[in-house]
């Protein structure tokens, strides 16, 4: 008879045997991590590729690309790439990107990976819903690869899916039948990935910390994790529903966003009394933080590795950037409507959004002044790892002052739907986040594989990227500035034509940076099979993974239950004998 | 990945009479379910704001009559959750019960009491109400949804139709997780297993939320519709 | 490596800045009368940002090159954290106050404001993938708008009903939005499938058309020429060849045209 008292929840894990146990329906949330891993890293190439057909397009609109018939004969007939391709590949590019890389490494890639290590656990608190919110993902990515190969293609109508391009079903686009329900189911199935992630950070975060890991000694990284887990919870549930009621419109026959009096096609719809503003709302409600669920992770990642390379702690230490990150996370859901600014909304309310999304400009002013702080009158070390923390600092900064224009309605009204826009929101996500990936990638694979990455590799990976993205993504601010809007998939307008050598400079930079990111895959590779073993903490870091081997045993810590005694970053503290201080210390009096 | 032995030297520095702050004592499946329930409250408020906005951008919205029966069905939810406060009671009241018996008999493997026993099978006996009660909650929103319907009001009829059953579906297929929670609180319960108390308790919360929620949904309907 | 990086990120930043300085490839010309008010507050905003820009990446790019491979005694921030930031706050609150406070007066002239009572009123019909314009004609009323009357193989793009409907008997539906110089105009914009968009570079405003409203629009052209009005909402394939006229005339020339239309 079992004593029926509730227990403090530790897991007492056996090891995992046999091979689909161990490496595909695993419970273990380092498995999962890199599971969700690979999976961006697969969908990262495959956006990759649209974006190159994409700016292939823009560049040479008659180019037949060879091979291209026989994915799409009816998109590309001969290879030359149809308006309607153009759109089924853009809204492909975007959606797998911002869902299935820059919310899956980042977040759940690395965080599934690092969080309960850098807590002490043992393991997520809820192993089972890990695994399962990895398979739920991975189907979700399925479903939407399956639009390439349904008849009439992918969706046209952009990540966005505004309504009522997509709410009327096939009649108003190809694509726009069986491509726009796959994408639907997907994204409905994101979600719920999602949020059996979130939930799984959560409880980590709060019930399952190690003796002396105090929320004020987790790192930054899990403090963002933590953060994002927070912000998506929300965000996804609101998606959902959303998604639910965009295939009711669709399939059923309801309207929620149809209003009366459509004329598709010649044909009147039956749809009444639906307002399609009503998705732009929930569409942005979840849309906006979710752009900060992209970028969070990043900042945390970068605080969390900068102090390593540096050599001492960030400026303002932990209370600053934590509160820069929740301030940003808890103004993120006040700020949707500056998307909407000329969408026919109230324009009273263009001011009220205005305003939180010009203040949300301080906690991440303030994060990067902090940053730049840091590095002044540090010993800066210079590895991969580092130079894609200066990089992202960087290009944070060309990202972010790009928003200060779009977060001004009066100025909006010009740039809204311009390359101005697609400038802003590729620097701040596809180029800040992804370092983000990169510099976590670097910093981490020793630990996470057991092998050292090649240096002299990544630094050409490094140098190569942070000079080709901003040859791809600064001239895209004077073709938004010159009025070039976005989303067409060809330029036949009158002042649109003398922009054409532009686009096909940002074509060229564009195939030579992705080319550049071969360096790094065949560097990912190498690593895996012929990478010098790596020591337990290659980079003289202070937080829990490095005090495990690497890769860590199935339990983390091989049974020992660690006990923390100082905060996570003692770089340069006084009175230690080296220039930095493990968490796990117990002989070293910190000052905090 | 195997086991490895773990041995390191720390460099001697000057010592620290620390005393570590301990783990922390959360359970994470009660932290759990108060995170799903925040998230299946956003999205009814989403859903809830949208129906807000749909009711005032088409002059379409009509009002129906409410099938008498969906107020039977929240009293039966309510009481549901009362028969549920029951069971964990007598639940409690039993462990409490068994652990003085074994602290007498210690090597006693079964209920040491006559007692301890009855509270036991009671808790199991309201358990097992509740979720008939649930049960026939469902199948009372099924009959609301054969009411409208014989009305001639269907899922495309009106957005105020069209509401109801996406309301009342999500709600129904969240109660019937609920459900599937109590069943395997049940399970554990029946089973003596560890942690099994807590097991009632997170299902508990939950049960409770989907009732609340759905008296607000139920007011929102009535309200609205 | 460090000196290489802050050399190049000096380059990188002088390069990017080129451009918009030498005004490469910038707006073109403002024809609105509310038109200069966002040219001054994208000025205002440009040299705000150009300074941030060009300091912040100058900072990094001196911090990188002074302490890259940087060994020996570790200096911390003069002052620490709080000064920073302080700065921070300040420095940005500011701009946001005094950007916010310009600029929604500028929005509020072209939005909020009511538009002149004696304004010329045009309405515009957007569809998968053209523009449609209509006057009021002799009579100065529209006809009604009948969605199921809509037929584009007959020209009738509005759903005119001019057998049953007198006041649309007269109603000029033309595909280029011709309009008169320095005189108050007022768009209201239709959408019959989906939701498009009405943007003029040169007159600095755009408006998103969506379909079950009725949106105004309303500015005031301030020079003659023709211009292009492009669509800027995805609507479907067509999207990036959805265009139409615009048309400004001199008074006189405008109302000759109109007598045209009317007499046709």
């Amino acid at each position: 008879m079992h004593d029926m008292s509730a227990e403090p929840a530790v897991h007492h894990l056996s090891p995992p045997q046999g091979f689909i146990r161990k490496h595909v329906f695993s419970l273990d949330h380092k498995v999962i991590g890199l599971q969700y891993y690979g999976l961006a890293l697969a969908a990262v190439f495959i956006g990759m590729v649209l974006s190159w057909l994409m700016r292939l397009h823009l560049g040479w609109a008659s180019l037949a690309i060879p091979g291209l018939q026989h994915l799409s004969p009816n998109g590309a007939p001969g290879g030359v790439i149809t308006p309607e391709y153009y759109l089924s590949l853009m809204t492909m590019h975007g959606t797998i990107m911002v869902f299935f890389v820059l919310t899956n490494a980042p977040f759940a890639g690395f965080g599934n990976y690092f969080l309960p290590i850098q807590v002490g656990a043992e393991d997520m608190a809820f192993p089972r819903f890990n695994m399962m919110s990895f398979w739920v993902t991975f189907v979700a990515f399925l479903v939407l690869i399956a639009a390439f190969f349904v008849h009439d293609g992918p969706p046209i109508s952009g990540w966005t899916t505004y309504a009522t391009l997509s709410s009327v079903g096939g009649i108003s686009g190809p694509g726009e039948a069986m491509g726009q329900n796959l994408w639907a189911v997907s994204i409905a199935l994101f979600c719920v990935g999602q949020l059996l992630g979130s939930l799984n950070f959560i409880a980590t975060t709060l019930d399952l910390r190690t003796k002396g890991m105090t929320l004020g000694r987790m790192p930054l990284s899990t403090w963002a994790w933590f953060i994002t887990a927070c912000i998506g919870l929300l965000a996804f549930a609101d998606l959902l529903p959303a998604t639910i009621l965009l295939i009711l419109d669709r399939t059923a026959g309801t309207s929620f966003f149809n209003p009366a009096g459509m004329v598709v096609s010649d044909t009147l719809l039956p749809h009444s009394g639906g307002s399609p503003l009503l998705w732009q709302h929930l569409f942005w409600f979840f849309g906006h933080p979710e752009v900060y669920i992209a970028i969070i992770p990043g900042f945390g990642i970068v605080s969390h590795i900068l102090p390593a390379f540096t050599r001492k702690p960030l400026l303002g230490g932990m209370r600053v950037m934590i509160g820069c990150l929740i301030a940003a996370g808890f103004l993120s859901y006040m700020v949707w409507g500056h998307h909407m600014f000329v969408s026919g909304m109230n324009p009273f309310s263009a001011i009220l959004f205005s305003v939180p999304t010009l203040i949300i400009t301080i906690p991440f002013t303030v994060a990067t002044l902090m940053f730049l702080g840091s590095i002044y009158g540090a010993n800066l070390r210079f590895t991969s790892a580092s130079l894609f923390c200066l990089g992202f600092v960087s290009v944070f900064i060309s990202g972010g002052i790009s928003g200060f224009f779009l977060a001004q309605p009066s100025i909006d009204t010009y740039l809204h739907a311009t390359y101005f826009v697609v400038a802003h929101f590729h620097f701040v996500m596809a180029v800040a986040a992804i370092f983000g990936i990169f510099a976590a990638t670097y910093f981490w694979m020793p630990k996470m594989i057991g092998r050292m990455m090649n240096e002299t590799l990544g630094k050409l990976h490094f140098w190569l990227t942070f000079i080709g993205v901003y040859c791809i993504f600064m001239p895209m601010h004077y073709l938004g500035i010159a009025g070039n809007v976005r989303r067409y998939a060809s330029f036949t307008d009158d002042y649109l034509v003398p922009l054409i050598p532009v686009h096909k400079f940002i074509t060229i930079a564009a195939l030579l940076t992705g080319a550049a990111q071969f360096i790094f895959l065949y560097n990912l590779i190498h690593t895996r099979w012929w990478g010098p073993l790596a020591p337990e903490n290659p980079w003289e870091a202070t937080s829990l993974e490095w005090s495990t081997t690497s890769p860590p045993p199935f339990d983390n810590f091989g049974g020992r239950h660690l006990v923390v005694h100082q905060g996570p970053y003692e770089y340069n503290a006084e009175g230690a004998a080296q220039d930095y201080v493990m968490q796990t210390d117990p002989n070293f009096v910190a000052h905090s | 990945m195997s086991v490895t032995t773990y041995t390191r030297t720390e460099p001697a520095l000057r010592p620290r009479p620390a005393t570590p702050i301990a783990a922390t004592k959360g359970i994470p499946s009660q932290t759990g379910v108060w995170v799903a329930v925040s998230a299946i409250a956003m999205s009814f408020a989403a859903l809830t704001s949208a129906l807000v906005v749909r009711q005032g951008s088409g002059a379409d919205w009509q009002r129906f009559a409410l099938p008498r029966i969906l107020y039977l069905d929240t009293a039966i939810l309510i009481a549901s959750s009362y028969t549920l406060e029951l069971a964990r009671k007598r639940f409690t009241a039993y462990v409490t019960a068994f652990r003085a018996a074994r602290s007498t008999q210690p090597a006693a493997t079964e209920p040491a009491s006559v007692e301890a026993a009855a509270l036991r099978a009671s808790g199991l006996y309201w358990l097992n109400i509740t979720l008939t009660l649930g049960l026939f909650f469902v199948a009372g929103q099924v009959l609301a949804w054969q009411r409208l319907a014989s009305q001639g009001l269907f899922l495309a009829t009106s957005p105020s139709s069209s509401f109801f059953y996406v309301l009342t579906a999500l709600h129904g297929l969240h109660l019937l997780g609920g459900v599937l929670g109590l069943i395997y609180a049940s399970y554990r319960l029946r089973h003596n297993a560890r942690n099994a108390q807590t097991s009632l308790g997170t299902a508990a919360v939950y049960w409770h939320f989907v009732d609340l929620l759905w008296v607000y949904l139920l007011m929102v309907i009535a309200i609205r519709m | 490596m460090g000196k290489f990086f802050a050399i190049l990120l000096i380059i990188i930043t002088l390069v990017s800045v080129y451009p918009i300085v030498t005004h490469m490839w910038w707006m073109p010309e403002v024809v609105s009368a509310h038109g200069p008010a966002v040219d001054h507050q994208l000025d205002e905003t440009m040299i705000g940002s150009g300074v941030l820009f060009i300091t912040s990446q100058f900072v990094l790019a001196g911090f990188i090159w002074a302490f890259g491979n940087h060994k020996g005694k570790i200096k911390n921030w003069p002052g620490g954290h709080k000064p920073v930031v302080a700065f921070g706050i300040i420095l940005v609150g500011l701009e946001i106050l005094s950007l916010s406070f310009v600029g929604s007066k500028v929005w509020a002239s072209m939005y909020i404001t009511k538009p002149d009572p004696n304004a010329l009123h045009v309405d515009v019909q957007a569809e998968q993938f053209a523009f449609f314009f209509r006057y009021a004609g002799p009579d100065g009323v529209f006809g009604s708008i009948h969605p199921d009357k809509i037929n584009d193989g007959s020209g009738n793009y509005f759903g005119l009903d001019p057998e049953n409907d007198v006041a649309a008997r007269d109603d000029i539906v033309v595909g280029t939005l011709t309009i008169p110089v320095d005189t108050p105009i007022l768009l209201t914009l239709h959408s019959k499938d989906m939701i498009h968009n009405f943007y003029v570079p040169e007159l600095r405003i755009q408006q998103d058309i969506v379909p079950g409203i009725d949106i105004p629009l309303h500015f005031t052209a301030t020079k003659t020429g023709k211009w292009e009005i492009v669509c800027t909402q995805l609507c479907g394939l067509g999207h990036y060849s959805m265009k139409a006229y615009l048309q400004v005339m001199s008074k006189p020339e405008y109302d000759d045209w109109l007598k045209q239309q009317s007499g046709d």
